[in-house]
């Protein structure tokens, strides 16, 4: 979630797809608009590193794609959560 | 932001690592060694389950699940407090987990119920805007959870403190990863090979926390996010360390865990917070596992301003969480897994809380079993 405003009481709005939330950023040092944190209960409790997120995401991608080639199957779709059928 | 989620679920380089642990499995078996590894938190316990991450793994490798979910190690005596200050009229504040854990004889949804004011928030801040609303009566946060809870609990004691609100007190029966970690591995009847650390404690606590395990203990540590392609990718790397023989801390969750954590949360909870020793569900007592409100803070300490003295009370005798939670067993092999214990009629933490091995296996087992 993407810190959007920064109100003077230090508690601030942050952004997920389009709905925006109130948050608590006490916890983490120097929050700057458009930092990216990670929440929990209600408080924003470490900054994200998009970088850092990008290169893995480029990893993974490019483990398929050797995985694709060595198999030659398609890219699939993303691997479905399984869940006991209602009891 | 979807586009992340979506990248670390994506199926076929999950097959990648399908192919490369299974090629891992059979060099181990070659070496005629087998490996157990643990993942110690909740989140990846319920991931793992859900995404069948076990399926993934050769017969070489074992996974199971540690003590990860703060609600299933609460002992049943900390619910019997909270139910007593319920009938004294004060309004028990608590995160919805707890409500369902059964404590010596009743939960807190059945004190409920019968009339107690339990309300149940997502945010500790809300206790501050209950005591607002109610000033003539006294709120009583639950504060139950591990390093990653205990950081916005502590800050909302914080803002209470500087807003000068007083009917607010702390009912605390805080966990800390570490010491828990260190007693697990020192059991010599628990075979624990490589640890899959938790994302978000290791997001206060620092990936350099791990470091005696890997350094004193030859423990191999990968701290993970909890996607399933963290996950896997995680198993692989604590895999490749024991092959090489070559166990230490990996931090694969860079992407939001620093070596060192969280220092400003880490200062908060120094300065209202004293380790002291805690009694874990099933694990018994271990030193220097709890965290309490230091004495300059006690008359924010529920137990101190009401007198009440917890005990760790009675559990079900029949309930093998105390199990469960060393990984000592799986939870299907409890004679009472989704026969006389079910999510709707839990009888121990562990099938309450969304994050307890039980409810976890229970709720993904394959094929309905
Ligand atoms: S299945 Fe129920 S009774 Fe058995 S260990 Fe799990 S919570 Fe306890």
């Amino acid at each position: 979630m993407q810190i959007v405003a920064i109100a003077e009481n230090g508690t601030g709005t942050v952004d997920l797809d389009g709905t925006r939330y109130p948050v608590e950023l006490m916890l983490i040092e120097d929050p700057q608009i458009g930092d990216y944190v990670l929440i929990h209960a209600g408080y924003a409790i470490e900054k994200l590193d998009i970088a850092e997120a990008d290169a893995r995401l480029a990893l993974f991608e490019s483990l398929a794609e050797i995985y694709r080639q060595e198999t030659g199957l398609p890219v699939t779709l993303a691997a479905p959560p399984r869940q006991r059928e209602a009891v | 932001m979807t586009r992340y989620i979506e990248g670390f679920r994506k199926m076929d380089a999950a097959s990648h690592f399908r192919t490369t642990l299974a090629e891992q499995g059979r060099q181990l078996a070659e070496q005629g060694r087998s490996i157990h590894l643990m993942e110690v938190c909740g989140s990846h316990t319920m991931a793992i389950a859900r995404f069948g991450i076990r399926d993934f793994l050769p017969a070489a490798i074992s996974l199971v699940s540690g003590p990860g979910c703060p609600v299933c190690v609460t002992d049943p005596g900390y619910i019997d407090a909270a139910i007593t200050l319920a009938g004294q009229g004060k309004i028990i504040a608590t995160f919805g987990d707890m409500l369902r854990v059964p404590g010596s004889r009743t939960s807190l949804a059945e004190a409920r119920a019968a009339g107690g004011r339990v309300e149940v928030c997502y945010s500790p801040l809300t206790a501050i805007e209950l005591a607002r609303n109610h000033p003539e009566t006294e709120v009583v946060f639950l504060a139950v959870g591990f390093e990653t809870t205990i950081a916005p609990v502590v800050a909302m004691l914080d803002a209470v403190i500087r807003q000068a609100i007083d009917n607010v007190s702390l009912l605390t029966a805080f966990k800390r990863v570490p010491p828990a970690l260190s007693a697990l591995i020192a059991d010599p009847e628990i075979q624990i090979d490589g640890l899959l650390c938790p994302a978000h404690v290791s997001a206060i606590i620092g990936a350099d926390a791990y470091r005696p395990y890997a350094e004193q203990y030859g423990v191999a540590c990968v701290v993970a996010g909890f996607e399933p392609l963290d996950i896997l990718y995680g198993l692989q790397g604590l895999t490749q360390q024991l092959l090489e023989n070559r166990p230490h801390v990996d931090n694969q969750y860079g992407r939001v865990v620093k070596a060192e954590g969280n220092r400003q949360a880490q200062r908060l909870m120094e300065h209202y917070l004293l380790p002291a020793d805690a009694s874990w569900r099933g694990l018994g007592t271990i030193p220097a596992s709890g965290l309490v409100l230091r004495p300059e803070f006690a008359r924010f300490d529920a137990v101190h301003r009401h007198g009440i003295l917890p005990t760790p009370g009675r559990i079900n005798p029949r309930c093998q969480c105390g199990e469960v939670l060393k990984g000592k067993i799986r939870p299907a092999q409890c004679p009472l897994f989704g026969v006389a214990c079910h999510p709707d009629k839990p009888l121990g933490p562990c099938m309450v809380s969304s994050e307890g091995s039980c409810a976890a296996d229970f709720k993904y087992a394959r094929g309905g079993a």
